[in-house]
């Protein structure tokens, strides 16, 4: 049985922390003196005050949250702290609904980077680092910053932290303390978005722009300052480093983790999925960029390179940047690249979706069942780098393939019902299950979420919350039997 | 020479055997009374009850004055521990341990004298890999041998008609290849063995030992037969140690399947094989050899640790339509009744292995010692110190040195190269001399040959 006063308490703290988080949009306002500045600072007050009384009304009933108490706190942080985050934005613009606001601040905090806001240029500076901070502390994350911080989560901690971190296969501890291993996951981005934003600065962004987008960029979200996304810089050295820290966060944070330990490149080598991670993206931009310069898009190849590197490594990372109106290529292009979001980025790493482990395990399970028809008293286990993979993960996957392909469909088929036309209903549902963005036709791009009414909204979010805790952590907590005493 | 030999498994009662048979005092300890009697039975020597990693059991075993320890049980950490003792609280001065787990070879001070003192590191599985893989590589031969760390080659070959020497005296060999210096070793007609002369006519059917240099011994083995096709696909029956590592040895260049009863074991197999197919069933089961097309493979390899099962799936094999079938033996009357049958080759895991152990326990400066033909002959690798004085066959012509009729040196390492001995070549210090013997009693008297007389310090 779930207990929901201690899960409650533990919530209050979080909620507690994430007011703290606020006041890093307040100082930029502060610092820039623009007009959000009385917003967050009720934002502030709000969030903490909440808080603080349910902390007072819960706890009472402090306890060491159990394994199956996580999946619920995961849930109530994940549908709850986006719903805090919407009260700067509803005081700033008050025409702004509040579906529109949560469905903004949920595509930010599971790095999906889809809007419903336009006029990014002339939005208070703060504005833009809120949400781009959003992503930043969704993208690794926040129950395992919560563990990395605090030690309330105790022995449960890692059971708790394996319900939002996504990859198939989470038993392997990098460090034996729980606490020390989310410490080294944060310091590793934290460091490696350092990295980024002063990349940024040096090849030739504000200070303000560098900050905001390598939060963007290393969380593998994809909001931006401004309206033409990375078009706005016009410039291959800009892109060139975004493609590079794009493709670096598509990769295991765990993998990077060793790889700073012991300041070697082997970890990499050893890595499972980092090889078919990079074979396909390499594979995808070359591809791509033939197939521009063959139907005439670019006139010479290094531009269709230029543009096919970063819209591809992009879409692809689950990103979602763009620096051109990638609808308008030919349509296998886009199609490709909504195809390559499904499942290119590692486990374990900011981006979403079905994960490139899942995959490999779903190709080789495919070539097993070829092989046992041939000898059917082979024993014929799959592996990953020389290790077999235990048949329960196997069907494990089987069955986040199912439902995952089960939740497309049903939720392309609702947004279809609701009026959208089929490829924008479809491309929609997979730009938001794998926290990607933009989509094609009318959320492509060029568009915005804007244009949905309320219930397609609604549906939009739900499949980016799913797609960002990877389906078994909200479905479990809607399972009657898990209420059940 | 006092020697004590823990463990009386099959490596172990085969040690005992072949050593107590050349008047050492040897003390054998086990865990198991029953082995331990049937050893005493047999063979004449002392047995001790208890684990060998205990130091009031060794001392019983009096490790205190023996020259050499020979720990062989099943388990490597009792071998190393027993080891360690012998090095530390008994001085004992050379000390054998048998090892499977290659991971305490990574690393040169785990068996160093400050690890686990081990002199010599043997590991009789790896020995008979080596061996099957080399049959592999060379489905000619019946046994293929190495001296002088792999420059010279000893093959063991059986004539068949239509290879251009057969039917012809051995001088002729001259003749066909004269860019190969080669030595025809021995010769063995039925079970007994021609010491060969040039006018010596090789028959269809004899089993001829040739030695050359390792690149060359393609050529020589093609004087006696047609040489097959290079072998493609491997099916071994049975995975354990043996089958493990022969997959692993050759599942890069070869097609390999792998037979396996038990469903656990075959789990272990195909996680550790990369490209070898594992099989679950039985290796008699004829459906399952069918189905796999027993029929198509060029080597069958029985590898079980059952005689009888060995046998009978590689006579299955054969029957069903495998090219060559090779059968692991340990009885040794089962294996004279099979040589030359439908098996073609037999090997005995006991003397196959012993070689390494033996070159321990002879005198002399001898290196290297392969049995043959099942124990009955030894190919052994010496090096000779000393002058003309000190020794008996420095500085002297090969006819000069004082051979027991029935032992031939058949080459000489020197540096880099390898000398095929004439009866003219003289033989110098530091040569590494390879000498080969037919009987196995004239052992001693060839020994004492490469001994360096009292007063040569």
């Amino acid at each position: 049985m779930v207990r929901l006063v201690p899960v409650l308490n533990v919530l209050s703290v979080v909620i507690v922390i994430f007011a703290l988080a606020m006041l890093l949009p307040l100082l930029v306002s502060i610092i820039y003196g623009d007009a959000a500045r009385n917003a967050y600072e009720v934002a502030v007050l709000v969030t903490f005050a909440s808080g603080v009384v349910l902390w007072i009304a819960t706890r009472a009933g402090r306890a060491e949250l159990q394994p199956r108490d996580g999946f619920l706190l995961v849930a109530l942080v994940w549908t709850v702290l986006p719903a805090f985050a919407t009260v700067p934005l509803l005081i700033h613009a008050s025409d702004l609904s509040f579906t529109d606001a949560y469905f903004e601040t949920v595509a930010a905090l599971t790095t999906t980077g889809s809007t419903v806001l336009s006029g990014l240029d002339r939005l208070p500076p703060s504005i833009n680092f809120w949400r781009c901070e959003l992503q930043w502390l969704g993208g690794m994350g926040i129950i395992v910053l919560a563990v990395a911080i605090l030690p309330l989560l105790g022995v449960g901690g890692s059971q708790i932290m394996r319900a939002e971190t996504p990859g198939p296969m989470k038993h392997t501890k990098l460090t034996p303390r729980i606490t020390e291993t989310a410490k080294g996951l944060w310091l590793v981005y934290a460091i490696m978005t350092l990295a980024c934003a002063l990349v940024f600065k040096t090849v030739g962004m504000t200070w303000f722009d560098a900050i905001v987008h390598s939060f963007s960029t290393l969380s593998l979200g994809g909001f931006s300052s401004h309206d033409a996304s990375f078009g706005f810089f016009n410039s291959p050295a800009v892109e060139a480093a975004a493609v590079f820290f794009m493709a670096a966060a598509g990769i295991n944070f765990g993998t990077h983790f060793l790889a700073f330990r012991k300041l070697s490149f082997v970890p990499y080598r050893n890595d499972p999925e980092a090889g078919a991670y990079v074979a396909v993206l390499a594979v995808s931009v070359l591809g791509i960029a033939y197939f521009l310069l063959a139907n005439h898009v670019y006139p010479s190849f290094w531009t269709a390179l230029r543009y096919s590197a970063f819209n591809v490594v992009s879409i692809a990372t689950t990103t979602g940047f763009a620096t051109t109106d990638f609808n308008q290529w030919p349509v296998f292009a886009p199609v490709w690249m909504l195809f390559l979001c499904c499942f290119a980025t590692c486990s374990g790493s900011t981006g979403s979706g079905i994960k490139m482990i899942r995959a490999e395990l779903m190709v080789r399970q495919a070539l097993r069942e070829l092989m046992s028809i041939i000898h059917p008293r082979a024993y014929l286990p799959v592996k990953l780098s020389g290790q077999r993979v235990e048949n329960n993960i196997i069907f494990a996957v089987l069955a986040f393939m199912l439902i995952w392909g089960g939740s497309v469909i049903a939720m392309t088929m609702l947004l279809a019902a609701s009026g959208l036309d089929i490829i924008t209903a479809f491309s929609a549902v997979i730009a938001c299950i794998c926290n990607t963005g933009p989509g094609l036709n009318q959320v492509g791009p060029a568009g915005n979420y804007a244009a949905l009414n309320d219930f397609q909204t609604w549906v939009c979010t739900v499949a980016m919350l799913i797609g960002r805790l990877e389906l078994f952590t909200l479905f479990v907590v809607a399972t009657p039997a898990f209420w059940r005493k | 020479m006092k020697i004590v030999i823990l463990g009386a498994g099959q490596v172990g009662s085969t040690v005992a055997e072949s050593l107590a048979s050349e008047a050492n005092d040897i003390t054998v300890v086990d865990i198991d009374g029953v082995r331990l009697r049937n050893l005493q039975d047999r063979l004449d020597l002392r047995t001790v009850l208890g684990s060998a990693a205990h130091p009031s059991v060794l001392l019983e075993a009096g490790i205190e004055d023996c020259d050499l320890m020979i720990a062989v049980t099943q388990s490597d950490e009792t071998n190393l521990v027993a080891c360690k003792l012998a090095q530390q609280l008994f001085n004992v001065p050379t000390r054998i341990v048998r090892l499977r787990a290659t991971d305490y070879l990574s690393n040169e001070r785990v068996l160093g004298p400050d690890g686990f003192g081990v002199d010599l590191a043997i590991c009789p599985e790896q020995v008979l890999t080596d061996y099957i893989a080399k049959l592999i590589e060379f489905p000619e031969a019946l046994q293929v041998l190495e001296f002088a760390h792999g420059r010279a080659s000893l093959v063991a070959v059986r004539a068949f008609q239509g290879g251009p020497l057969v039917g012809h005296p051995l001088r002729d060999l001259k003749k066909h290849i004269p860019s190969v210096d080669t030595r025809i070793a021995a010769i063995f007609r039925g079970d007994s063995p021609i010491l060969p002369e040039g006018d010596t006519v090789v028959q269809a059917g004899d089993e001829v030992f040739c030695l050359a240099a390792t690149e060359d011994i393609r050529q020589v083995m093609h004087e006696l037969r047609r040489m097959d096709k290079p072998v493609s696909r491997v099916m071994i029956a049975g995975g354990g140690n043996i089958g493990l590592r022969l997959a692993r040895a050759v599942e890069r260049d070869y097609a390999v399947k792998i037979v396996e009863y038990d469903k656990r074991r075959c789990e272990i197999l195909s996680t550790r094989l990369d490209r070898a197919l594992v099989l679950q069933g039985d290796v008699t089961d004829e459906g399952l050899l069918e189905a796999e097309n027993v029929a198509d493979m060029d080597l069958f390899v029985a590898v079980t640790n059952d005689d009888e099962n060995n046998i009978m799936s590689c006579l299955l094999a054969k029957r069903m339509g495998a090219r060559r079938v090779v059968a692991l033996i340990n009885r040794r009357s089962y294996v004279d009744l099979l040589q030359a049958g439908q098996i073609d080759i037999a090997i005995s895991p006991a003397q196959a292995t012993i070689g390494t152990l033996l070159a321990h326990v002879r005198r002399g400066h001898v290196t290297q010692v392969h049995s043959l033909r099942r124990g009955a002959a030894e190919a052994l690798e010496a090096v000779v110190h000393g002058d003309r004085d000190s020794c008996r066959c420095v500085g002297r012509r090969i006819e000069e040195v004082d051979l027991p009729k029935g032992a031939a040196i058949a080459a000489i390492v020197r540096g880099e190269k390898v000398i095929m001995a004439h009866h003219d070549t003289v033989v110098q210090a530091e040569d590494h001399v390879i000498v080969f013997v037919t009987d196995k009693k004239l052992l001693p008297k060839v020994e004492k040959l490469f001994e360096v007389s009292v007063g040569f310090v």
